[in-house]
């Protein structure tokens, strides 16, 4: 059983990826980082949407330069939990959540940590693109405008180029840099979206499903940038492809119906789950 | 007969030729075996019946009750006053309304003539009488033999169904109809009158005349020398107001839209978003009172305070009540407009780290601008077209000014105040509201459809 | 990779510049947040100020002063033979003369009998009329007191005739009307006569009977004519109508004419009713046909809406059944949409119910003491009374319309409460 998905993932990664020295590299890099510091931490997390219980009892820490992948069935509370790490649920009025969430030891949740500041260093991607209805330039530079990290017409275009670029979008935009970028399609419209969440030079990324309308060489682009970034930043991805937590992430953690069932390396949970549920979700049993 | 029992007899006339048809078809059915033998069911035969009855016994009555005044009154001048043919249409009307007076009412306005005036009157009513009679006689009639033919012919194979279907869905179409009549009839009936005003007074001098002075028109011994219809100032008027009543609502309007949609918790929006709209229900002329009883004195109390002195009637107490009239068109196209942008946005937004006024300024707004732009354009043309406040709060006096503490007037108030009371429909004085009427038309026009243009498409982006 | 994104670090915010801006930025999200409660709460200010101002100039005109006093019917001024004919003012100035025997002067006697309403010999007359034993007997009554009166036992306006306040009052008036107060002559009563009477100069034999009755009719005529029609083409437009030219030239007509300013309806109305067709001026039918005009594209409008909410899965149902697309809409849709029709149409009313400009082009502005009894009897509408009386000089006047305001937007708010009933009663999620 257990070979079994082994094969699948190496079948998958060949498929996809042929750089295979890569993948082995970062799993070694994962085994060497003895500095193991937690940019985040949640410990017993309970979120309600006004009487349906979405987040049971969840704790986990989302550690430096990792990429932590978040997987498990529709509606088990992938996306809630990220939402709650910026705060982006305060604005739903039924939303109510209790525990204790923190950035850098400082409580996210207490009064005095501003929520401006935490959603500047805590960027994110949502599960559909959404970009705004502004020209795609306006799209990545609103963050450095809003926070000032830019002074000049010359510090944007840098910022703005550098990001599109490495989301591998200039080349297909950079004759019409103006126009909207709702005008895009669906995965170029993520891509910008990506673009405009790095923008900002956040210390954690919340991607929550950031590849799901992606093509396979998108998504390649995609996963290269995730491990680019790993090296400035914490990055927490939600994915439906147990591929793709596969190849990016160093950790995994598995969710069922809002508990965390599993949370582990990812070698460890892909390869030698401790729970029944995890292995029956990622052979495919169930999910 | 007067209208009501005419009616109640049409009314009874089509149900019997319902009845009947129905029974025949019935008849007919029972002959051949059953209903499923007939092409439709039995009441469909009563509605074909019943609506060739009453279809064209109405047309006949609306037609004749349009054209039969006209005719006799034509036919009793000629008899009487043969020598008036030459007259010109003043005195004919005048003629005429005391013909009719009398008939109706049995007095005589003037005592001249008093001889030929009563033997036209009883000669005129005659006629009406006779014409009612004859009418009424005809259509009935008409009605009767026209439903009695189809009765007479009912059979299977007639398909009553799709007759009636057909009957139905052209009434159903004429009335979507009304719509394009009406403006053809609004269209018509300034454009007509202005034509002629325009004839007496060249469009440049209404167009871009610095001085209104109607009432000069009506003195009998200054026929020639007309008044002095130069619109300018009640153009002037009109943008004043609408300005001051625009000052005031789109700051209130589009801050209060902005924060029901985007902070308010759900109990308060609940509440002050009806509270507010409670405004849009309340009739205008109770604004316009409003404006006499507590706005205008409390302004002109406050400017004496800053020594200013604000007119009893004043631009300003018309344009801040007009205001506060507008602020709950402003505040609920504008809700419509924001909330219909998707939450998505917002959160991108927030995700970036801006706070919520941020992405109120820099994304929402820019984003539903188009919307607001258009739901703006609504509420000048509102302001252009209200007429009771301007009427009650802002005065008479047509001055070219820009200072809203004076009065001024608007094109609206003149429209009013020269058509009410009595009037003679061919001076100018009376036509010049029509031109007025058609160019606040006009305008209005162009900004509605720029404004519906504008708001569906921006309503298609979001769909 | 860009410098600035190496330089990037923890520090940027952390950094003394970044809070400061953080400050600001906060300060005016305060601010702005600010802004809009007090749009809000400024907004709310104008409805409170607009009803409560209403109100407390109106209730009072529900109340009407009166006097008590002792009519003795003269027979030698009623005259049996012309009873309709004969002084009544007298019996009223005779009874107030001995209620006040020390008033000799010839003119203080006419002041002293101003105190009592000119109606009170109407009110005579017909007593008399309808029951003629009634002569030779002395009998206790309550009458009206006129208008300046009315105002001084209400609010004690026109007492201070030394400060130069414009009263019609004299002094010895005032402290004849005190004497009657004192002596509990003067009572304040319910007013009838406000909801009885029709329009008349004299404000304390004012009422709205006359308006509300023409405002009555107008609404009958306007229901009668823009209920099926309005439905009608509701129906057309949303169920029947290919999408062409002319659907779309009907529908941006609607649209326009919902925003059409009332003015020119009222143009469209004296040009083509009164002018065209010759209809009467100042009657309730005309003003009837004018906004039904205004109302029907309102109901297209909202019927369309009520059309469209009802899934098209029973329509297919019943189509699938055989019957016609005729049928189907008949027999299963409309009655479906039929409560939003009614909203609509309430909504709609509720709307030409207040409105005036219109209506004073057709002449409904005209002075009519009669009640109308038929849609083509001369009348007015309660919103052009309230113009009318907004006008009038007389301080008692302005209560009057305050009066009649509040009766008019209760019967707004009772509709559009009716209007919300239906919809919630009837609102249904597919
Ligand atoms: N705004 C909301 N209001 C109420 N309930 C919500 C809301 N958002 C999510 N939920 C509920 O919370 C639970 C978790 O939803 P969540 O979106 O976190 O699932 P998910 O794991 O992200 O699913 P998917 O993989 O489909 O995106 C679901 O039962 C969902 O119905
Ligand atoms: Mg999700």
């Amino acid at each position: 059983m257990q070979t079994e998905t082994n094969v699948t993932v190496e079948k998958e990664r060949i498929v996809i990826h042929t750089d295979t020295s890569k993948f082995d590299a970062r799993k070694s890099e994962v085994n060497q980082n003895v500095f193991i510091e937690n940019r985040m931490t949640a410990d017993n997390i309970d979120v309600y949407y006004s009487d349906n219980h979405a987040i049971k009892n969840v704790s986990l820490e989302i550690r430096a330069n990792e990429v932590l992948a978040i997987i498990g069935p529709s509606g088990c509370g992938k996306s809630t939990f990220l939402r709650c790490l910026n705060r982006i649920n305060d604005i739903i009025d039924s939303c109510r959540i209790t525990g204790s969430i923190k950035l850098d030891g400082k409580e996210i949740y207490s009064s005095d940590f501003d929520v401006v500041e935490l959603r500047a260093r805590v960027g994110m991607v949502f599960q559909k693109p959404n970009p705004f209805p502004k020209s795609i330039y306006d799209n990545v530079a609103y963050g450095p405008r809003l926070h000032s990290l830019v002074s000049s017409r010359a510090e944007t275009d840098e910022i703005v180029y550098s990001c599109l670029e490495r989301v591998g979008l200039l080349s297909e935009v950079s004759d019409r840099i103006q126009n909207s970028g709702t005008e895009l399609s669906g995965g170029q419209q993520q891509r910008l979206c990506i673009a405009r969440a790095i923008a900002v030079q956040p210390d954690v990324i919340l991607m929550d499903e950031p590849c799901s309308a992606l093509d396979p060489i998108a998504t390649a682009k995609i996963e290269d940038l995730i491990d680019e970034l790993r090296s400035q930043y914490s990055i927490v991805i939600v994915t439906h492809s147990m591929q793709q937590a596969a190849r990016v992430s160093q950790r995994t953690a598995y969710f069922n119906l809002g508990e965390l069932i599993e949370l582990g390396d990812t070698s460890q949970v892909f390869t030698n789950p401790n729970h029944q549920l995890t292995e029956d979700y990622i052979t495919g049993k169930f999910g | 007969m007067n209208a009501w029992t005419l009616t109640i007899i049409l009314l009874v006339m089509s149900s019997l030729f319902y009845a009947v048809a129905k029974k025949r078809s019935l008849r007919i059915a029972e002959d051949i075996g059953g209903i499923r033998y007939l092409h439709s069911a039995p009441r469909y035969y009563g509605v074909v019946a019943a609506a060739l009855f009453a279809v064209p016994a109405l047309s006949v009555l609306g037609l004749w009750v349009s054209v039969d005044e006209n005719i006799i009154v034509r036919m009793v001048l000629s008899e009487f006053f043969a020598d008036m043919q030459s007259a010109d249409q003043a005195e004919k009307d005048w003629l005429v309304s005391q013909i009719q007076i009398y008939a109706h009412t049995g007095q005589l306005l003037a005592t001249e003539n008093a001889q030929v005036l009563k033997a036209a009157a009883d000669r005129y009513q005659h006629l009406v009488d006779q014409s009612e009679t004859l009418r009424n006689a005809s259509i009935l009639v008409l009605g009767a033999v026209i439903s009695f033919v189809f009765v007479l012919f009912i059979s299977a194979k007639i398909r009553a169904r799709v007759i009636a279907e057909s009957i139905i869905k052209l009434f159903l179409l004429a009335s979507s109809l009304i719509a394009i009549f009406t403006t053809i009839g609004i269209v018509l009936s300034v454009l007509f009158e202005a034509i002629l005003f325009f004839q007496k007074i060249p469009v440049r001098d209404f167009l871009f005349g610095l001085e209104w002075s109607p009432q000069i028109a009506i003195r009998e011994d200054q026929v020639g020398s007309s008044g002095l219809f130069g619109s300018v100032p009640l153009f002037t008027g009109t943008l004043l107001v609408a300005g001051v009543a625009m000052s005031v609502a789109v700051p209130v309007g589009l801050l209060s839209a902005i924060y029901l949609a985007e902070y308010a918790s759900t109990k308060v929006r609940s509440f002050a978003k009806p509270a507010l709209e409670i405004l849009a229900g309340v009739p205008t002329v109770v604004y316009g009172f409003f404006a006499i009883l507590v706005v205008a004195p409390l302004l002109r109390d406050f400017g004496l305070v800053l020594g200013l002195d604000i007119a009893r009637e004043s631009a300003l107490a018309a344009g801040v009540v007009m205001g506060i009239m507008i602020i709950p068109f402003v505040s609920s196209l504008t809700d419509d407009v924001i909330t219909a942008l998707p939450q998505s946005i917002r959160e991108a937004s927030l995700a970036c780290g801006a706070t919520k006024s941020e992405t109120i300024k820099k994304v929402v707004l820019p984003a539903a601008l188009p919307g607001i732009v258009g739901s703006l354009l609504l509420a000048v043309s509102r302001a252009i077209g209200e007429t009771m406040i301007v009427l009650m709060a802002a005065g008479l006096a047509a001055r070219l000014t820009a200072n809203p503490l004076e009065s001024v007037t608007t094109v609206t108030v003149q429209i009013v105040t020269l058509l009410v009371g009595d009037q003679e429909f061919d001076s100018a004085k009376t036509l010049a509201a029509f031109a007025l009427g058609l160019t606040l038309f006009v305008a209005t026009l162009l900004l509605n459809v720029t404004a519906l243009y504008i708001v569906r498409k921006y309503s298609e982006q979001y769909e | 990779m860009s410098s600035v994104q190496i330089q990037q670090s923890k520090a940027v915010w952390e950094s003394p510049q970044f809070k400061k801006r953080l400050k600001k930025r906060n300060a005016a999200e305060l601010r702005f947040k600010y802004y809009g409660l007090g749009a809000v709460i400024l907004g709310l200010i104008f409805v409170l100020s607009l009803f409560v101002s209403i109100a407390v100039n109106g209730f009072s005109s529900f109340w009407q002063t009166q006097a008590q006093i002792d009519i003795y019917f003269d027979p030698d001024t009623l005259n049996a033979d012309d009873l309709a004919g004969a002084n009544y003012g007298k019996l009223v100035k005779q009874a107030m003369y001995k209620q006040f025997p020390d008033v000799t002067k010839r003119n203080e006697k006419r002041e002293l009998s101003r105190i009592i309403s000119i109606g009170a010999s109407f009110i005579l007359q017909r007593m008399v009329i309808n029951d003629p034993s009634l002569i030779g007997t002395t009998q206790t009554l309550w009458f009206p007191v006129d208008d300046e009166f009315d105002m001084l036992y209400k609010h004690d306006i026109g007492r201070n005739v030394e400060s130069g306040a414009p009263s019609r009052l004299s002094i010895n008036q005032i402290i004849w009307f005190d004497q009657m107060v004192d002596r509990g002559s003067i009572e304040s009563r319910f007013n009838k006569t406000f909801f009885t009477a029709g329009d008349s100069r004299e404000p304390e034999l004012a009422g709205l009977r006359g308006a509300l009755t023409g405002s009555f009719l107008m609404i009958l005529v306007t229901l009668l004519i823009s209920f099926p029609v309005g439905a009608a083409g509701a129906c057309y437009l949303e169920e029947f109508a290919p999408r062409n030219k002319l659907t779309d030239l009907i529908e941006i007509n609607i649209n326009n004419l919902a925003a059409v300013p009332s003015v020119v309806f009222g143009l469209l109305g004296l040009a083509v009713f009164i002018n065209f067709f010759g209809l009467p001026r100042s009657v309730p039918l005309v003003g009837g046909l004018v906004l039904s005009l205004m109302t029907i594209p309102t109901i297209i409008i909202a019927g369309r809406a009520a059309l469209r909410a009802i899934p098209p899965s029973i329509r297919e149902g019943a189509l699938a059944l055989g019957a016609s697309k005729t049928q189907t809409v008949m027999q299963e849709v409309v009655p479906l949409a039929m409560p939003g029709f009614l909203t609509g149409t309430i909504i709609g009313l509720a709307q030409a119910l207040g409105e005036t400009a219109p209506l004073l082009m057709i002449g409904m502005v005209a002075f009519i003491v009669d009640i109308p009894s038929g849609p083509l009897d001369p009348s007015t509408a309660l919103p052009v009374q309230i113009f009318l009386w907004a006008d009038s000089p007389e301080r008692a006047f302005l209560e009057k319309t305050s009066g009649v305001i509040l009766i008019l937007l209760s019967l707004l708010i009772t509709m559009n409460v009716v209007a919300v009933y239906l919809r919630r009663k009837f609102e249904r999620r597919w």
